[in-house]
């Protein structure tokens, strides 16, 4: 993984932001922000979905490694209970037919069996329970939490604001509006004649159509991040399934969830409840940087005077970036 | 009593086609509606189902506008869940109730007249939303607001046939508990009824119970729409969560209001051609009881992401796992039932062996979305679609398509072609697991629901599912095939008994069944009923 400074001036945005380059203000950005050398290469793999996938990710933060341990137990704890249920079916269907010449038998109850197929997954159950219950408590300590930033869910986009790093509030870096790729979006219109595959990003070979945004979410890795969730309009759903950070986005009602990321990369989600016409094209894209490049992209972010001279670029406008969100 | 036996001289003698099937107090002839009427709505659902599954065939938009393909996943739910199980299973209890309790009708016959002719009016203003300005609700089955307020004047008429629908299954099930109550012929005890007869007893009640829940939350919702109150506006002080647990109260009880009468089916037609009787009959009782008691107990399981405080979701988690138990005792029982039995594979009992294994599917989801940590990875991705289809078309349907080949020689009075009605099983239970076994996949790799477009790593599985979408539905056509060559063109006559060890009072009856059941209160012979020795 190259995580060296990169001044080629290739873009670390999604594929979205490529597409968007062609306008003045955002190449700027991009190529300022390349500059700032946070090339992140082929990080994508591994972390969102692929062809013929066929379970859960493992994910990225320790949550999301619980929660994969206790999917695969309970997945395997059905399979075993499916083994031997249908087993002792299939058997008694092979060998109790008529056709065969089977007489059935007349008893109907057995006081032991059925005490002891109630009390077993009484067990297995409380098995299952108890360790999901551990990561429950997990899950809803956000406490601790290094960085806070709030995110609302319009229709059809996502708003990021930072509110707080390191013990200190943050308020001059400018509101993240975070929408679908143009690229996909043009794929996606009915009749469009673009066909799904060819939206890709550049930088990766990922097909991300859908799955991109105009501008992500920007995190450090190895940084305990709360999620302030809450939605403008109607109800969203936020996850990116890798952090196993997920809340309902509500309108009026702040939520939280948190994740701490120690793998850089760039991590894809989507909105998972169900919010009007767009629900299928408000995706979350998360891109986590080492936290010294985190640290040099939030200062470029406040200071854009700083950005310029990092990027040796002569002017820089500041970033109001980003379309302003569609209400309605 | 004086009533039905008026209404019984006066249907035998001078009915026009008009005044029998318009007019009808018979439960047969009200049967025979509310099981019409079912299968129609279920061609109408299906066609919803084709257009999804066509849409998703491929990513990318082709076919429709995103929007049109929401009102389609709305209107596929509402008319699955309230226009085909539902009514197919009051159909089957107004058929079979009587017939099995040794009764000559159903109790309050023109109540059961009313609350079938309330289904039809419902359905034209449900359906009719399509054809209005603004088209017809597309917030999902379970139509949270705030985004179902967004809709437009067409969610007026999905709530008053809401409205229609839940008072027509409440006083369905009315006529259900006066009957099985009442109507008993002398010797049915409770504890010597059939399977079928308890379950629909004890749903009748979760029936009655969250219907008006339901009528309640939608009515808000209507009052918020049209007449400026606020209960759900987040921004004057209501609270859009409080929906959410309004609705699972009513849906979650409701999902065993669809599944309930289904383990009563399975439980009459394993113990027929297994030819031994029922293991755990009273164990059987009490699981179908304790289900319906733990489901007015877990309906936050619907809701775990949505930020309730922790020790909800550990309540709720603990209560589901709870629910697993009972039903997890019915199906080792019916597996032990045939264990040692001398078993013969008729039509009816693949069904019921088919909804054996895909309820159990199912259920295994279920439990492992009971799990909070791993339900906050499954929630709102195609692995619940997976989940409800298991439960409600390889449980539910296989079990409704089951109790019609059971059944019907004794309705009709012929044989069907059972050559065709293996063919629709095998058909269906091997499409049935390419449309949703890898929806479950879909659902691990964050497919969400409710989208009409995905990204190209979704594709591949998808297209399978789909596939598999469109064998299921063509099978479908074999049953309508299977079903009217029997009614109307089968020269094979049925037997009264049909099969060689059904035993309950409805094969005492000639076949078809004379159009009232018991003029007179059978004799009842112990060995003659499914359950007589009591002491199981
Ligand atoms: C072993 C028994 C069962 C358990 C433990 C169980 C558990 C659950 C849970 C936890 C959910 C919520 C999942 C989520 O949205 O994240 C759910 C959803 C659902 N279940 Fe089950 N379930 C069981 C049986 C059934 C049965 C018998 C039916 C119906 C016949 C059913 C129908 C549904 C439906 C329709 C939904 C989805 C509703 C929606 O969001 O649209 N389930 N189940
Ligand atoms: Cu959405
Ligand atoms: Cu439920």
């Amino acid at each position: 993984m190259n995580m060296g400074p990169d001044v080629s001036g290739n873009s670390i945005l999604p594929k979205g932001a490529m597409t968007m380059s062609s306008s003045n203000c955002m190449r700027r950005v991009t190529g300022a922000i390349a500059a700032l050398g946070t090339l992140l290469v082929s990080m994508t793999a591994a972390a969102n979905p692929v062809p013929w996938q066929m379970n859960l990710p493992k994910g990225v933060t320790p949550i999301s490694h619980e929660i994969w341990d206790l999917h695969m137990a309970a997945l395997w704890v059905c399979v075993v209970l499916g083994i031997v249920v249908f087993g002792a079916m299939f058997i008694a269907i092979f060998r109790f037919r008529k056709s065969k010449g089977a007489v059935a038998a007349t008893w109907t109850h057995n006081t032991k069996m059925e005490f002891a197929w109630t009390l077993v997954p009484v067990l297995i159950l409380i098995g299952l329970a108890t360790p999901a219950t551990i990561i429950t408590r997990n899950m809803y300590n956000a406490t601790d939490a290094e960085m806070t930033v709030k995110v609302t869910g319009y229709q059809w986009l996502w708003r990021y604001d930072y509110i707080s790093y390191d013990g200190k509030p943050v308020t001059k870096v400018p509101t993240i509006w975070s929408r679908l790729g143009w690229d996909s979006n043009r794929a996606r219109q009915l009749d469009s004649g673009i066909s799904p595959w060819s939206v890709v990003d550049k930088q990766t070979g990922y097909h991300d159509y859908l799955l991109d945004v105009t501008e992500p979410l920007v995190i450090p890795a190895g940084v305990k991040v709360r999620f302030l969730i809450t939605a403008d309009d109607v109800i969203h759903g936020w996850w990116v399934p890798d952090f196993a950070a997920k809340r309902d986005a509500l309108p009026g009602i702040m939520n939280d969830a948190w994740a701490k990321v120690d793998q850089p990369g760039i991590y894809r989600g989507q909105c998972y409840v169900l919010c009007g016409q767009d629900h299928s094209a408000m995706p979350i894209v998360v891109k986590v940087l080492p936290r010294d490049q985190f640290n040099a992209w939030l200062a470029a972010r406040e200071n854009p005077a700083a950005l310029d001279k990092a990027a040796r670029t002569a002017e820089v406008t500041p970033q109001k970036s980003g379309p302003e969100p569609a209400k309605g | 009593m004086s009533s039905t036996a008026q209404a019984v001289h006066y249907e035998e003698h001078h009915q026009s086609w008009f005044e029998r099937w318009f007019m009808s107090t018979n439960h047969k002839d009200i049967g025979t509606l509310y099981l019409s009427f079912s299968f129609l709505m279920l061609f109408v659902g299906g066609s919803m189902a084709m257009l999804i599954r066509a849409e998703l065939f491929e990513p990318g938009m082709q076919l429709m506008q995103p929007y049109f393909f929401n009102e389609l996943t709305s209107m596929h739910g509402l008319v699955m869940i309230f226009g085909v199980i539902m009514p197919s299973f009051v159909g089957l209890a107004n058929w079979m109730i009587p017939m099995q309790v040794g009764a000559p009708d159903m109790a309050l016959p023109r109540l059961n007249n009313l609350s079938f002719w309330i289904l039809p009016f419902a359905f034209i203003l449900l359906l009719s939303t399509f054809f209005m300005p603004g088209g017809a609700p597309a917030a999902g089955w379970t139509m949270y607001p705030p985004l179902v307020l967004q809709g437009g004047e067409a969610i007026a008429f999905m709530i008053f046939a809401i409205h229609l629908m839940g008072i027509s299954s409440i006083l369905g099930s009315i006529n259900i508990i006066a009957t099985i109550l009442n109507m008993r012929a002398p010797g049915v005890d409770l504890l010597k009824m059939p399977m079928f007869c308890w379950s629909w007893l004890i749903t009748s009640f979760l029936v009655i119970a969250v219907m008006p829940v339901l009528a309640g939350a939608v009515t808000m919702m209507l009052f918020d729409r049209f007449f400026g109150t606020n209960f759900f506006n987040a921004a004057a002080g209501g609270d859009s969560v409080m929906y959410q647990h309004v609705f699972w109260f009513f849906g979650h009880p409701e999902v065993y209001i669809m599944i309930l009468p289904a383990f009563g089916i399975i439980s009459e037609i394993v113990p027929t051609f297994a030819r031994k009787p029922l293991f755990g009959y009273k164990a059987m009782v009490y699981a179908i009881a304790c289900i319906a008691f733990l489901s007015f107990i877990v309906w936050a399981h619907h809701m775990f992401t949505v930020g309730m405080p922790l020790g909800g979701e550990v309540f709720f988690m603990f209560s589901t796992m709870l629910i697993a138990v009972p039903t997890g005792v019915k199906i080792f029982n019916w597996v032990t039932t045939m264990w040692k039995g001398s078993l013969s594979f008729e039509v009816p009992m693949l069904w019921a062996i088919g909804f054996i294994v895909l309820f159990s599917i199912g259920g295994f989801s279920g439990v492992m979305m009971a799990l909070v940590p791993a339900d906050f990875q499954y929630y709102g991705t195609y692995f619940i679609v997976a989940h409800f289809h298991y439960v409600l078309v390889g449980g539910a349907l296989f079990s409704i398509i089951g109790a019609v080949y059971y059944w019907l020689p004794k309705w009709s009075g012929n044989m069907y072609s059972s050559f065709w009605g293996k063919l629709h099983f095998w058909s269906s239970v091997i499409s049935v697991n390419v449309l949703f076994f890898p929806q479950q996949f879909l659902g691990f790799a964050g497919m969400p629901r409710r989208i009409p477009d995905y990204n190209v790593a979704f594709a591949d599985w998808n297209m399978v599912s789909s596939i598999g979408g469109f064998w299921f539905g063509a099978t479908q056509l074999v049953f309508v095939g299977v079903v009217i060559h029997c009614v109307f063109f089968s020269k094979q006559k049925a037997t009264s008994r049909v099969w060689e060890h059904a035993y309950g009072l409805e094969w005492t009856l000639p076949s078809p069944a004379p159009h009232h059941s018991f003029t007179v209160p059978p004799v009842i012979d112990d060995s003659q009923l499914a359950h007589g020795d009591v002491t199981h």
